[in-house]
């Protein structure tokens, strides 16, 4: 069967590991249109694609580094960021991209997430949210909307969510935005700008998830969760991530958020290495490098 | 969405031949090519592919405006635009 | 000021320095951390010294991210270490998992403390040493090494290090406060007198390369993230490419090599360190502080007529089994003092399959046996 899927090629193949496709998302599932705008503006920032390393964590989203021809690391729920600041730390020349799912960055991983944002470790995080804990059939998370139904919210998700463009720009982010998997252009543009800057970068990608949560909340196919994208978002670069909070069946706003300057963890060891090695040279003044309240 | 640009009409723009190719067996049946299609290249076929969906398949004689975004809204590398290939021989 | 090389010399420093002092001579440029006593000195040195050798510190959040961060930079190919103590160790331990699973060489370090929780944090403790063993989910093979001394958690983090890029594996150090905390002279040599092993790196190009395709070993060669390999690694049960396989015969001939990595290489992981064993009556078998304990004991058992032999544990992990069964069939006891309620004791027991007594001198922890208690105890399995 696999011989006659691969007689058929795609462009993008060169740069999926073929062997692996069809992938085992569901129809209608957005990580497939995810992975094709992160590979095309990964394409697009012109990296030396030897030098790529991505990591995920545990859950669908996390499958997708299973999915891409390049140095690759599966790792446990919740850590995929710590494991990419030892790659990155440790082989300063790799540009290491974190590829992991709200409930993974998010909840058990949330410690880590704020700490590399606050030390804006250089890393560019591309966190899928569909709002629920897809692999395991759909149960809540930290950013499951209000009032959702999910396996263990049968009457409604008592939780608020986290704003995660909010939370990562307050923790230090130098650039944040969120799109859906229907924006899949100004997706691409947003991956290469977040690969090419320096610093803690994470763009959230909204996506469908038909199977579980559309399906407990009255989205039950992947194109009535594309359809709700394209009536109800709105493009607003620049909004502030205070006001981007996201309620069941309300606005969701996208854009691109926060792109500032700030001295990179890389920046701060370099200076530590400069005092050592050469005390008597004067210390540099970072203060004009810190970024202005977004 | 809100729309910044105004949409060609049909007939303003110079049809050309359809160049979607669709990678059958990939398809799962989503639906989105032919949501976000704005020229209704795209439909639904009867036949069944291996895995049981009904693929997708491009009409060659519509006004196909090569705008990409049937292959950058499939979710299963199973659509690409460019010169059509001759379907693969199947056992 | 330039950059330092490794010391050389002697020195009056206590276990903790030493240990951070042997991973920078075993080639160690990256250390991830968090404060725990009695742990929190090698962090210490480490953020003084490794920066000084063009290493990297880097304090974490908690221990989880330490344990990955660590691994993140052996993938980078840098040899990397931690080091903690009992909750800590308990905190690492899924992704001590994820290490063994990805066979991620680096050095794990518990400074063992009294537990459980909380437990007495400035105080020695032996009772984590079952859980070195077992304490990850799932079966798998690890190698643990007990120093007893300054000078010997030196040479042993080296070892540690050489053990863990030769078996592609991470390497426990289980020391304790005691040894930790005491100071004494430690003896480094010059950088020419230290053998390092170097991690084992693919011959083949990168479209023949399978990730996890052993050698006669049974150890995969390791690329680097970096190299232009393009693999991909997974904490799922995988096959030689590195790819999930979701299936039951995937999963046994992994976990098989997992396990047999270690056990096939047992001759060569597991040192002991032996004293009058032969023709001994009574064996006092102990490990760590507790080894130097026993020594007291041992010598004055003998000035009273007692053949008694000491066994000191170096490796704990593999467990010397073959040693221990041999032994049983010629003493009349092994003695076995350690600091908790009894873990290497059921080792020992089990191993003696009953052809000798195993008599465990335990110690709750929150300080070292009285060498009374030991020798009471050697005097009996004489009798």
């Amino acid at each position: 069967m696999n011989q006659a899927i691969l007689e058929q090629k795609h462009p993008m193949d060169a740069y999926l590991r073929e062997d692996r496709i069809p992938h085992i998302w569901c129809p209608g599932c957005g990580l497939g249109i995810i992975l094709h705008s992160f590979l095309r503006g990964l394409l697009k920032s012109g990296l030396p694609l030897d030098k790529v390393a991505v990591v995920s964590g545990i859950g669908c989203t996390g499958r997708a580094a299973g999915y891409v021809k390049l140095d690759s690391f599966h790792t446990t729920h919740g850590r995929a960021i710590p494991f990419a600041t030892g790659l990155k730390l440790a082989k300063p020349e790799l540009k290491v991209v974190v590829f992991s799912g709200d409930g993974d960055l998010v909840a058990i991983g949330g410690n880590h997430l704020i700490h590399a944002a606050r030390r804006n470790v250089d890393m560019t995080v591309i966190c899928v949210n569909n709002f629920n804990y897809g692999m395991t059939g759909g149960q809540l998370g930290p950013t499951t909307p209000l009032m959702a139904r999910t396996p263990t919210s049968p009457y409604g998700n008592p939780e608020p969510p986290f704003n995660i463009p909010y939370l990562v720009a307050a923790s230090g982010a130098v650039y944040v935005a969120r799109w859906t998997a229907m924006h899949v252009r100004w997706l691409e543009k947003s991956v290469s700008e977040a690969l090419l800057k320096r610093g803690f970068s994470l763009v959230e990608v909204i996506s469908p998830c038909p199977t579980v949560y559309g399906n407990m909340n009255r989205q039950p196919t992947g194109l009535d969760q594309m359809r709700y994208y394209r009536e109800k978002s709105v493009v607003r670069n620049g909004a502030n991530p205070k006001n981007v909070d996201i309620s069941l069946n309300g606005e969701i706003i996208v854009g691109k958020f926060v792109d500032i300057e700030r001295p990179t963890f890389s920046d701060r060891q370099e200076e530590i290495t400069r005092r050592i090695f050469a005390p008597e040279l004067p210390e540099r003044d970072t203060s004009q490098q810190e970024a202005t309240e977004v | 969405m809100k729309h910044t640009g105004k949409k060609p009409e049909p007939g303003q723009v110079k049809p050309s031949r359809c160049q979607v190719n669709i990678l059958k067996e990939r398809c799962k049946g989503c639906l989105f090519c032919i949501e976000f299609c704005p020229r209704q290249v795209l439909h639904e076929s009867p036949e069944f592919n291996r895995k049981g969906y009904h693929p997708v398949y491009a009409d060659s004689n519509s006004d196909c405006l090569k705008c990409g975004l049937c292959e950058l809204l499939c979710p299963e590398f199973a659509i690409h635009i460019g010169p059509v290939e001759e379907e693969a021989a199947h056992d | 000021m330039t950059k330092s090389k490794p010391l050389t010399g002697e020195f009056f420093m206590n276990g903790d320095v030493a240990c951070a002092e042997g991973a920078i001579s075993a080639g160690c440029r990256f250390f991830a951390g968090y404060p725990i006593t009695p742990a929190t000195e090698i962090a210490e040195r480490m953020s003084l010294r490794l920066p000084r050798v063009g290493g990297i510190y880097t304090q974490m959040e908690d221990e989880m991210a330490s344990m990955n961060a660590i691994l993140g930079a052996s993938w980078a190919g840098v040899k990397a270490m931690t080091a903690t103590s009992g909750p800590g160790f308990s905190l690492m331990m899924e992704n001590l998992g994820l290490g063994i699973m990805l066979e991620t060489p680096c050095v794990v370090v518990n400074m063992q403390r009294a537990g459980p929780s909380t437990g007495l944090p400035t105080l020695v403790g032996q009772g984590d040493m079952m859980q070195a063993r077992w304490g990850s989910h799932g079966c798998y093979g690890i190698i643990a090494l007990s120093p007893s001394s300054p000078q010997e958690i030196y040479e042993l983090t080296i070892k540690a290090f050489n053990l863990s890029e030769k078996y592609r594996t991470p390497v426990l150090i289980m020391s304790d406060e005691v040894v930790g905390h005491m100071s004494e002279k430690v003896v480094i040599p010059p950088p020419e007198g230290i053998t390092l092993f170097p991690r084992r790196k693919p011959n083949v190009p990168p479209e023949q390369y399978l990730p996890y395709a052993p050698d006669a070993d049974l150890v995969p060669p390791m690329a680097n993230a970096g190299e232009g390999y393009r693999f991909h690694v997974t904490g799922l049960t995988h096959d030689e490419r590195g790819y999930p396989v979701m299936n039951a015969e995937a999963q046994d001939k992994l976990v098989r090599r997992l396990v047999q990595k270690i056990e096939r290489n047992k001759e060569d992981i597991i040192q002991i360190d032996e004293d009058g064993v032969d023709g001994a009556d009574v064996v006092v078998c102990s490990y760590g502080i507790s080894a130097r304990v026993s020594q007291f004991a041992v010598e004055r058992a003998r000035q009273e007529g007692i053949r008694t032999g000491m066994l000191k544990l170096v490796t704990v992990w593999p467990f010397p089994e073959e040693r221990i069964r041999k032994l049983a069939r010629r003493v009349k006891a092994f003695v076995v003092p350690e600091i908790n309620y009894g873990q290497i004791a059921l080792e020992v027991e089990r191993c003696a399959g009953g052809a000798a007594d195993t008599v465990l001198v335990p110690h709750m922890g929150g300080s070292i046996h009285r060498p009374e208690s030991i020798l009471d105890a050697i005097r009996k399995a004489a009798r």
